[in-house]
């Protein structure tokens, strides 16, 4: 290898098979205490519904169960690790107080239906994540119900739907600018809504005329994420909402870039009527390999009596409650009352902060972005050149001449020890570099991965096949996914003799 | 509004300038704005509409200490139920989860990651999805299950859809006995979609009647949902739900709140779909979330199930590796025609579920079903000694419902005097049953926990005797 990287080396990864590989009769992992009521007799009590074989679940010791699951933790790159680069992901640290306060019993054994009496606790957390969340977004209510983000979206537009059934007119679309999220439009599908497209003016934001010509009394909402999938601030915001208001539609805001603007702007300032948050993105909640998230959805007061139920109020005595009785509200959206474990985690997050924190926070994801841009201006092509709050997108515009693109550049980039950036979208940019590096990263890490993109284009230049080869030093090769999809093998099966 | 008054000296906010998550001095800070041609951070702000930008602190409480935030968490348990002894169940179990699952998920490398879109640099991630699809596919007899679902309850109302898809049909018919709160999302869900809802009651078996079934699916039903063990813990006939389903062309879901049933009852195999909560499976109460869903189905409808999917493939040197696949389902790719619009889901709870299954395994999981058995066996039949239980007629798994002469809400409230905690009162859910409550045993309940219980239960049921004793002169003149 040409160029060397400062940040990562090779070093010995063990092998590790499948779990059922492993597996052999008469090895266990558990013990149950001995039973102290009468056994009970199994085919008498359950007849033909009683199950005799649990087929190849495995039977392992628990040695064997550790060293499996910490040689398969080691294939992984993690925030631990380094920089996670992912735009519109916000992969920031995961403060380790969050996992220690989740995990204290009492709150991690509560039950859901445990009577209230004894669940002030877990109602307290409730209230007071809910005011700081209504106080950071500048809204007026909120529901902590939903379970990720795409969740938040389908809640968000069922109170929005039932805002406009209120007034006697459901409305049929959706607005959505061309460089969303895809949760965006299969969400508006999945609330029953049709999606209109709204195409982006040459800066990448909201073309105001084409939304003022496009917006009539069929609209419901236009779903507007802010700052937007380029990282650029929808800088007509306030006429933006003006058009949309006009016309009785509403403004939803997609939340997943709120960690550009934390303590710095607040969208229920800005004329927006009903967003959500991504707990796991802005609020330091772990992404743990996909999930679990938590998709909060924060209100104007016009829809604050749609929300899901229960909700949760003070009573005359000061003591907190689940109110049920919501006559207008458009029902449940799952069952119990949502993620409250990473409700939990991400209390925990807002004081370590405080408000000082919180803004500081925000200064320095945007700080972090803008010194990425500046340091691979030039190197890789910048298709916007407008202002870049917390994520920056560049384009492979320049390497594709040589046969290289985002994919390419991506793999080589896992060779240097960094996670690659966002590829599948904004569409706007055809071979986009979609890179959020948040507030977590030092100035060292951040050159590194500066020096590490720079050394990449020059390798584009002086040998494309080498990148395009890529990666080099992971475990495995690039994988086969076209074979993955043709023909899926999703389940391991036993060898039959 | 909040207990930490905001102060604010000079001396202090210099001080707060120091943020333990923050990796920058002042001087970096300096360097690259100077690095970015900008004079100050305001500048790079500039593109929000000064109207809109905040000049002032949230109003949220201020800076706290590690010490301070362990502590304040520390009083809002005390606050709840802990020390108690509950006999809830519902929908959520209160079941032993070993250590090792706490100590394997809090690894960085699990912990921190990303959904494993780049699967060079996440392998450990996706294999064990891959072997989480087997294990749950091996469980409830399916072909093949998906990455997880946000729980139970969302999980069946996409299955609903899914099925939907499937037949190219609209209509759905619910179980009565399916979760009262799994049905509140269905119908929040099916609303939207256009999807009507028949509900089918239940007999004095406490399984769904299948006569009234029979008369409610029409030829544009897409699917029968039911769950097994159902609402009260009743163990359904699945096989002979499905084939009342299959003679009408509607396809058959099962729902499975109680994931630990699967090691002792037989499972869905003649259903289409399973939808289950997975909860049982070493994933903590957590005052109800996150849990972990997961949807399982035959192999020729996995084209038409929502939800990320791991397959097996090889490398360019012919190794074994994993992958995200079959993505042109979901919504990156599909956008508004996509099988749903779920993006992120539980992948971090499904680990949980993973180790539990993998600690538990092939005998351990039939052993624990099996004192789950018996203890509620137990249980049900102190219970009957004083009370009456509900549908001794079908085999149940570890919930049963006993109805008291007292109104269980006041019998709950002296229990809790004995640091216990009741069933559940089922009036709010099946006004129809009266004063009703749903208990559940596992294998944490002793046997002294349950004679307490009986005994206190016993109580309420003597002074109504009683009390009834002296009232009935009275009535007779």
């Amino acid at each position: 290898m040409k160029h060397m990287t400062r940040k990562a080396t090779r070093h010995i990864s063990q092998n590790e098979g499948l779990i059922f590989e492993k597996s052999s009769p008469g090895k266990a992992a558990w013990k149950l205490p001995p039973l102290d009521v009468p056994e009970v007799d199994t085919a008498k009590m359950l007849g033909k519904q009683e199950r005799k074989d649990l087929g190849s679940m495995p039977e392992v010791s628990e040695i064997e169960i550790i060293r499996h699951f910490t040689r398969l933790s080691t294939w992984n790159y993690a925030i631990d690790l380094g920089m996670f680069p992912l735009g519109s992901c916000t992969m920031k640290y995961n403060p380790r107080v969050n996992e220690f306060v989740s995990r204290i019993e009492g709150l991690a054994n509560g039950h859901p239906y445990q009577p209230e009496k004894i669940s002030q606790g877990a109602l307290r957390i409730l209230k007071t994540l809910s005011d700081c969340l209504i106080e950071i977004t500048g809204m007026d209510a909120i529901t902590l119900q939903p379970a990720a983000g795409a969740h938040g979206e389908l809640t968000g537009l069922l109170l929005v739907r039932a805002y406009h059934d209120s007034k006697g007119n459901a409305r049929k679309k959706i607005i959505i600018p061309d460089s969303a999220h895809g949760t965006n439009p299969a969400t508006a599908a999945t609330a029953g809504y049709a999606v209109e497209n709204l195409k982006s003016n040459d800066k990448g934001q909201v073309d105001v005329a084409a939304l003022a010509a496009q917006m009539n009394e069929d609209v419901a909402a236009l779903m507007l994420t802010n700052p937007n999938t380029l990282g650029v601030f929808e800088h007509d915001i306030h006429e933006i909402a003006e058009i949309m208001h006009a016309k009785g539609g509403l403004l939803y805001m997609d939340g997943a870039n709120m960690n550009a603007l934390v303590g710095k702007a607040r969208p229920g300032d800005f004329g927006v009527d009903v967003m959500h948050l991504n707990l796991h993105k802005t609020f330091s909640t772990p992404h743990g390999g996909g999930g679990p998230g938590s998709g909060p959805v924060a209100v104007k007061k016009i829809l604050e009596p749609f929300l899901p139920k229960p909700v949760v109020v003070t009573r005359p005595d000061g003591t907190l409650a689940f109110e049920y009785n919501r006559p207008q509200s458009v029902g449940r959206v799952r069952a119990f009352y949502g993620n409250f474990g990473m409700f939990i985690r991400a209390l925990a997050y807002i004081f370590a902060n405080g408000p000082d924190g919180l803004r500081q926070t925000t200064e320095d994801a945007v700080l972090n972005a803008n010194y990425i841009r500046k340091g691979l201006e030039g190197v890789y092509d910048l298709p916007y050149s407008t202002p870049s709050m917390h994520e920056v997108v560049f384009s492979d515009k320049v390497q594709s001449k040589k046969g290289v693109h985002t994919v390419d550049v991506a793999k080589r980039l896992i060779d240097y020890g960094f996670h690659p950036y966002t590829m599948a979208f904004p569409l706007i940019v055809p071979g986009a570099l979609m890179i959020e590096p948040t507030e977590s990263e030092p100035k060292e890490e951040l050159d590194l991965f500066i020096e590490a993109m720079k050394s990449i284009a020059e390798e584009v230049e002086e040998d494309p096949q080498f990148v395009l080869a890529a990666p080099h030093n992971t475990r495995i090769s690039r994988l086969d996914e076209v074979a993955a999809a043709r023909k899926p093998v999703l389940r391991w099966k036993p060898e039959t003799t | 509004m909040f207990e930490h008054a905001l102060e604010s000296n000079q001396a202090e906010k210099r001080l707060n300038t120091l943020m333990r998550y923050l990796p920058k001095s002042p001087s970096d800070r300096a360097a690259m704005l100077k690095a970015i041609g900008v004079r100050s951070i305001d500048d790079l702000f500039a593109p929000i509409p000064a109207q809109y930008r905040l000049n002032r602190d949230l109003a949220v409480p201020r800076q706290m200490a590690e010490s301070e935030i362990v502590d304040w968490f520390k009083q809002r348990a005390k606050e709840n139920a802990d020390g108690y002894t509950s006999f809830l169940g519902a929908g959520a179990y209160l079941h032993y989860r070993p250590v090792v699952i706490d100590a394997l998920v809090q690894r960085g490398e699990f912990l921190t990651s990303y959904t494993p879109y780049q699967a060079e640099f996440a392998q450990g991630t996706l294999q064990a999805i891959f072997e989480f699809q087997t294990m749950v596919s091996e469980l409830t007899g399916m072909d093949v299950a998906n990455a997880s679902m946000y729980d139970g309850s969302t999980g069946a109302a996409e299955a609903i859809m899914m099925a939907v898809r499937i037949t190219g049909r609209h209509g759905a018919v619910i179980a009565r006995t399916l979760h009262p709160e799994y049905r509140e999302v269905i119908a929040t869900y099916a609303t939207h979609q256009g999807i009507p809802l028949t509900t089918v009651a239940y007999t004095d078996s406490g399984r769904i009647d299948l006569k009234a079934l029979e008369s409610a699916i029409t030829d544009q039903t897409a699917c029968v949902l039911i769950q097994s063990p159902n609402f009260f813990g009743t163990i359904e006939d699945v096989e002979a739900i499905a084939e009342i389903a299959h003679k009408r062309g509607a396809l058959l879901i099962v729902s499975i709140a109680e994931a630990v049933s699967l090691g002792i009852v037989e499972p869905p195999r003649a259903a289409d779909i399973v939808s289950m909560e997975a909860q049982s499976f070493g994933v903590p109460l957590g005052f109800g979330g996150p849990y972990c869903g997961v949807l399982a189905t035959k192999e020729k409808f996995v084209r038409q199930m929502p939800g990320r999917l791991a397959g097996q493939t090889v490398d360019k040197n012919g190794k074994r590796g994993f992958v995200l696949t079959l993505a042109t389902r979901e919504q990156h790719i599909r956008r508004e025609k996509a099988t749903s619009n779920i993006c992120t889901n539980q992948a971090l709870v499904a680990l949980m579920v993973n180790i539990f299954m993998v600690v538990n395994g092939k005998i351990g999981l039939r052993e624990l079903a099996k004192q789950n058995l018996a203890k509620t066996a137990y249980a049900a039949d102190q219970f009957a000694r004083h009370s009456k239980v509900l549908f001794a007629g079908a085999p149940r798994f570890n919930e049963f419902v006993v109805v008291t002469s007292e109104d269980p809400a006041a019998i709950n409230s002296r229990l809790l005097g004995h640091q216990i905690v009741g069933g559940l009162p089922l009036k709010k859910f099946y006004p129809e049953l009266g004063h009703a409550a749903l208990w559940c045993c596992t294998e944490l309940t002793t046997r002294s926990m349950i004679d307490t219980a009986v005994g206190l239960v016993a109580q309420s049921e003597r002074a109504a005797r009683t009390m009834k004793e002296v009232e009935e002169p009275e009535v007779v003149r």
